[in-house]
């Protein structure tokens, strides 16, 4: 049997060990079938991988193509490629510390991730027993909604001056400005999902007669799960919005800050970095989210 | 006589005495059910039929709990019914399992509602499994909801609803939604259950044959609105009942027949009567 496996490449040499002894005890019309094989080792989808691929790789080139050429001439606007230089510089040290107003990105991006963690965390530790109770509750729905009706529509700006009135200073104004900023999406999302809890789970609660603790715990709260966590997406999103506005008004560290900075150095081409990558934090807190609620799927 | 009432009284479970029900509406209160009267006796199996709209669903409803009767009296074993509770299990037309939960956690939510107080985890486990193994689903007890069929969802239903040991199992047209064939195997089984466990089950049906196979005594409702008894029928076939020999039995085509023609000759004008 050896003369099979030197017969074959090497790299189906491990599947034709185990059929050689199988083939050892079976007849040598075995070996046709390996050129089946080599061939089921290939399964990928050439056609749909090229359809995932490079649609999207497409439009990037289309992107950096048309900035290219509208910045071919030179002027105040950085080429890609001095973008891509700049870039590359930044992102050599993002950890470095030159005083209180010259830090790296790293450090930057860090800090501004800790103002919508902070605020963003409040809001959800607030935001979401409120929904609850006002799904819950008819009475207090038709106290809160109107409030809520009339609160949300706010921009985060004209949340900022209450917030330095009230805390005299700049971090927790930024952090409070999340806060009341990303709270609405959870309150609503989460009363909407406890007033669509089917009829008939709270009619088994009902027959079960399980405390108002078992009934949120072990019906509201899986049933609302979905809702909820669309509402959590939703108030992320608003608060990486609202963190660049915020710390453009409050200075210190933070990415928002830096954007701002960087417009004051004239420095364009660090704006458009800091453009991307506001970008990418914020698609990879939205995937995060995304596949946090898929695990909560039950359906 | 003071004898057999007190025979009446020790044999009953549920008596329902002089019950409506009337729901208000912006033109004046819809009386939904008038003058029920209705006693049930332990270990019997009674059936609701009637056209749909004809205030079943309702009354079981008010035997659940679930709803309260605007007058009348309603005693389980011989205490006055206030409110829903486990002491009655519930089976619902649409199974109402929690979908995030596995079929033994749909189980268990109610055991351990029931008896988690007074019992081990062990005794609640073992609990649940019989209660699965009682409808034979032992096989599927970590399955979620959405992973099986119809059938065995209903079962499920079934087993949640006799793991709480209830005096009265209550059945909203539990087979309503299934397939002819898997219809037929659960009326079997649920025959055998209630044969091995003697549990007394008020049962809402729109299905004649599945009246007569499985009741004691049918309780046929007129016509909606302001619905009451229009009449009981008796079935007094023997048990164990065998589908395939009972249709040639002369009672029980005798029984079938006086349950259509209570629906189709004497209650048949549905429009006219709701008019």
């Amino acid at each position: 049997m050896s003369s099979v496996t030197t017969f074959h490449s090497q790299w189906a040499a491990g599947a034709d060990e185990r059929r050689s002894a199988a083939a050892a005890k079976t007849v040598p019309a075995v070996v046709p079938a390996v050129p089946g094989l080599r061939l089921k080792r290939l399964p990928i989808d050439r056609r749909a991988l090229a359809l995932t691929v490079f649609p999207p790789l497409f439009g990037f080139g289309l992107l950096i193509g048309i900035w290219a050429l509208l910045t071919i001439n030179g002027g105040s606007f950085p080429t890609p490629a001095a973008t891509w230089d700049a870039a590359v510089k930044l992102f050599a040290d993002p950890f470095y510390r030159n005083g209180p107003n010259d830090q790296g990105i790293g450090w930057n991006i860090l800090y501004s991730l800790e103002r919508v963690g902070l605020g963003f965390g409040l809001a959800a530790l607030v935001g979401i027993p409120l929904g609850f109770l006002i799904g819950r509750f008819v009475v207090l729905n038709r106290m809160v909604s109107p409030i809520i009706s009339l609160l949300k529509p706010v921009s985060p700006l004209a949340w900022l001056p209450i917030g330095l009135l009230v805390f005299k200073s700049a971090n927790p104004a930024a952090i409070w400005t999340i806060f009341i900023c990303s709270i609405w999406p959870m309150v609503i999302n989460t009363a909407v999902g406890v007033q669509k809890v089917p009829e008939d789970y709270l009619n088994v609660a009902r027959v079960l007669r399980l405390s108002e603790w078992r009934i949120a715990t072990r019906i509201l709260l899986p049933s609302v799960m979905p809702y909820l966590l669309t509402g959590v997406r939703l108030s992320v999103g608003t608060a990486w919005l609202v963190i660049v506005a915020a710390e453009m008004l409050t200075g210190g560290v933070g990415i928002g800050f830096w954007v701002w900075d960087e417009w004051n150095n004239l420095n364009v081409a660090h704006i458009l970095i800091a453009i991307f990558v506001i970008g990418i934090v914020g698609l990879a807190l939205e995937w995060l989210l995304v596949t946090l609620a898929r695990r909560f799927e039950f359906n | 006589m003071s004898t057999t009432a007190a025979e009446t009284r020790a044999t009953r479970t549920l008596h329902i005495e002089d019950v409506g029900m009337s729901f208000p509406t912006p033109r004046g209160p819809f009386v939904a059910l008038r003058n029920i009267n209705l006693d049930i006796r332990r270990g019997e199996f009674v059936t609701l039929i009637g056209h749909s709209g004809c205030g079943k669903s309702t009354l079981l409803n008010l035997v659940a709990g679930l709803t309260t009767p605007t007058s009348g009296l309603m005693l389980l074993e011989e205490r006055e019914l206030r409110g829903p509770g486990p002491d009655r299990g519930v089976v619902f037309q649409n199974h109402s399992l929690l979908p995030w939960l596995s079929c033994y956690g749909n189980v268990h939510l109610a055991v351990e509602r029931v008896f988690g107080e007074c019992e081990t985890k062990a005794q609640l486990r073992e609990r649940c499994l019989a209660a699965l193994e009682l409808v034979g689903l032992t096989h599927s007890k970590d399955k979620k909801p959405g992973e099986i069929s119809g059938g065995m969802k209903q079962r499920v239903g079934i087993a949640r609803a006799l793991a709480m040991q209830p005096k009265m199992l209550l059945m909203d047209e539990p087979f309503g939604a299934l397939d002819a064939l898997t219809r037929a195997k659960l009326q079997d089984e649920l025959t055998a259950i209630v044969a091995r466990t003697g549990a007394t089950v008020l049962m809402v049906t729109h299905d004649v044959d599945e009246a007569v196979l499985l009741s004691d005594r049918i309780v046929m409702l007129t016509n909606g609105p302001a619905a009451t008894i229009g009449e009981i029928l008796r079935v007094d076939l023997p048990r164990p009942r065998l589908r395939l020999a009972l249709a040639e039995d002369p009672h029980y085509v005798q029984c079938r027949k006086e349950v259509l023609d209570f629906l189709y000759t004497r209650q048949g004008h549905v429009e006219k009567a709701a008019a």
